[in-house]
């Protein structure tokens, strides 16, 4: 990377909306973010998947000048985080995943301060905001104050504050978190309307469903590592084109056909947490056959056999050889910013 | 809106640091956004309100007759007394309640836009005067009800609601500085209570200092609340500017040089 980031390399480097290398960032035992590195292209939509607490957030408030690391650097189009912040933040939008407007205020009056602080005129704050709340359909509720808010109206209200510079970097941490699906749905219209106008979008995610919505390229984070990077296609071929699921009659030999199945496809497997279910990717159909014929040979019977296209979720599997279900285990340990969850 | 595109980057111009006009600016935007709160929320004008009234009776009823021999002679003395010391109490809410927004979400946003750094606690601060002019009318005008008839006439008695504002306005980035490093609002407010409380007390501002120790005189004598309080008694009494006067704003002056960059640097750490 280069370190001296003059205006030429800007102009060189402008392809890349953000380069982070080795980001760490440690609250007391806890290292949040262990060793990111991201590379985002501009134009394009990225997602950043990980359960609760694997150090999303703190790696957004790392790009987004709100948090210093401890070792490591990012630059956003060119521009160093740390040594250019005030560059930075013309160029960037957040959006938290707690809501990061006033709460005493009405959703006008939040639009045209941020207006007027970005330096738009009097006038021209007020027209922005209009504009605003009418994209965002916050109209009827412009002069009523956030208290009243739903969840879903706060993240639009959140969103267009972030939009009012245009800036062509937005952050999105959690957009979707906690909200209704048609809800969602509309905040992934305007997400892709954002990409579509030459935004570039980075956003985290605990939903594989919506990185596979909406991300051209993942990184998937543990633990404050980004584990696998790739576009969804690739995570997804990586684990095998579709994976086999299995029940077997009497649970107690969970453990025994579960070897069987790690030995005979040579894969690693896990168990719903249901219980009852074996899960594991499938590279090669004609190995299903040998799996069948050994579990009954050792006379394990099945309940109940199918294949699944893949889904992101073996891809988190597989990698981190943990279900996504562990989030609220890790959530216990996670960092300063969750308590923020639970404004929302 | 909707159909503008995202400038491209090239065509946008960046600007390094914020200039002097923008910082005066964002830091006005900020004020704004803390009058549209008092707005919002009067109650948190309880304070300012019946502060003022209440202490005024209190101590000019308790201390009157004891100290001057009766309330009407009293007034003189305890009027610019008690106009320091409810006005200066009232900044520690500003520190308070700047804990608590900074809390809020809002502030990740406000760290996050290419603003002056200092503009969101110079902004609270400012707005914040409101609440002093509040307090020093409502003193003013308890002490005239009373039958207090300040002999420096009224265009001196506003040059020193003036400089009490100008004071507590300074003495509140101390404060701020406390809501800044603190982790919860109710730990500012004792903090600051704990600094102020001996602060106003020991001072010229209730009663004569020559019955005091000669510890206690020496204290009181160096204690920056005696000398507003001896400027604004000036002031409203005689109609003089005298030295007590160039002290205070002196005083003013150099804790607001300390204070606010200190706070604005511990502002920037804890983001």
């Amino acid at each position: 990377m280069n370190r001296t980031t003059s205006k030429r390399t800007v102009i060189e480097n402008k392809d890349w909306a953000v380069e982070a290398h080795g980001l760490v960032k440690t609250f007391g035992d806890n290292r949040a973010v262990d060793g990111v590195d991201l590379n985002v292209r501009a134009g394009t939509i990225y997602g950043v998947l990980g359960p609760n607490g694997a150090g999303k957030t703190t790696t957004i408030r790392i790009l987004a000048t709100l948090l210093k690391a401890d070792a490591g650097s990012a630059q956003i189009f060119g521009y160093d985080v740390e040594k250019e912040p005030q560059l930075v933040r013309q160029l960037i939008g957040v959006t938290g995943q707690y809501a990061s407007v006033d709460e005493s205020l009405s959703a006008m009056e939040n639009l045209i301060i941020f207006s007027r602080l970005l330096g738009l005129g009097r006038t021209d704050a007020k027209r922005k905001a209009l504009n605003l709340l009418e994209e965002f359909g916050l109209m009827e509720a412009a002069k009523r104050p956030l208290k009243n808010f739903s969840g879903g109206m706060r993240r639009r209200l959140d969103l267009a504050a972030s939009l009012i510079a245009q800036p062509p970097l937005i952050f999105l941490d959690e957009p979707t978190t906690g909200l209704d699906p048609r809800t969602r749905n509309q905040m992934w219209e305007t997400i892709r309307r954002l990409v579509n106008e030459g935004s570039t979008v980075l956003l985290t995610t605990q939903y594989l469903q919506e990185a596979d919505e909406l991300a051209d390229r993942v990184a998937v984070i543990d633990r404050g590592q980004v584990v696998a990077e790739g576009t969804v296609n690739e995570l997804k071929e990586s684990v095998g084109t579709s994976s086999l699921h299995l029940s077997i009659q009497n649970e107690q030999y969970m453990q025994e056909a579960r070897l069987m199945v790690e030995r005979v496809l040579n894969v690693q497997s896990a168990v719903s947490t249901e219980g009852g279910k074996i899960t594991a990717p499938m590279a090669d159909a004609d190995r299903v056959t040998d799996l069948l014929i050994t579990l009954r040979e050792a006379g394990i019977q099945l309940a109940e056999l199918s294949v699944q296209k893949p889904t992101l979720d073996e891809v988190f599997l597989s990698i981190t050889g943990r279900k996504t279900s562990l989030e609220d285990e890790t959530s216990a340990t996670s960092n300063k910013s969750n308590k923020k969850e639970k404004l929302i | 809106m909707s159909n503008a595109t995202i400038k491209a980057l090239n065509e946008r111009k960046l600007r390094d640091k914020s200039s002097f006009r923008e910082t005066v600016r964002n830091s006005l935007t900020m004020a704004y956004r803390g009058l549209l709160k008092i707005k919002r929320t009067p109650e948190q004008l309880f304070d300012v309100t019946l502060q003022p009234i209440i202490f005024t009776l209190m101590f000019t009823y308790i201390f009157g007759g004891a100290i001057s021999g009766n309330v009407q002679n009293y007034l003189p003395v305890i009027i610019p007394g008690i106009l320091v010391q409810t006005v200066i109490t009232t900044s520690i809410v500003t520190g308070v309640q700047l804990r608590e927004d900074m809390d809020k979400g809002v502030f990740d946003r406000f760290k996050s836009l290419p603003i002056a750094r200092i503009a969101p606690l110079a902004g609270a601060l400012l707005a914040d005067t409101v609440r002093y002019t509040i307090a020093t009318v409502l003193t003013f005008t308890m002490g005239y009800i009373m039958g207090y008839r300040p002999e420096g006439g009224l265009g001196f008695v506003f040059l020193a609601g003036i400089l009490v504002i100008i004071c507590s306005w300074a003495i509140s980035w101390i404060f701020a500085f406390f809501g800044v490093i603190s982790r919860t609002a109710s730990s500012v407010q004792g903090i600051s209570m704990i600094i102020l409380f001996p602060l106003t007390f020991l001072s010229n501002a209730f009663v004569p200092t020559n019955t005091l120790p000669d510890l206690l005189q020496w204290f009181v004598k160096i204690n920056p609340i005696s000398h507003l309080v001896t400027a604004v008694r000036q002031l409203t009494n005689s109609g003089t500017i005298g030295w007590d006067f160039t002290i205070s704003l002196i005083g003013a002056g150099i804790i607001v040089a300390i204070f606010a960059p200190i706070t604005v640097r511990a502002y920037m750490r804890r983001a």
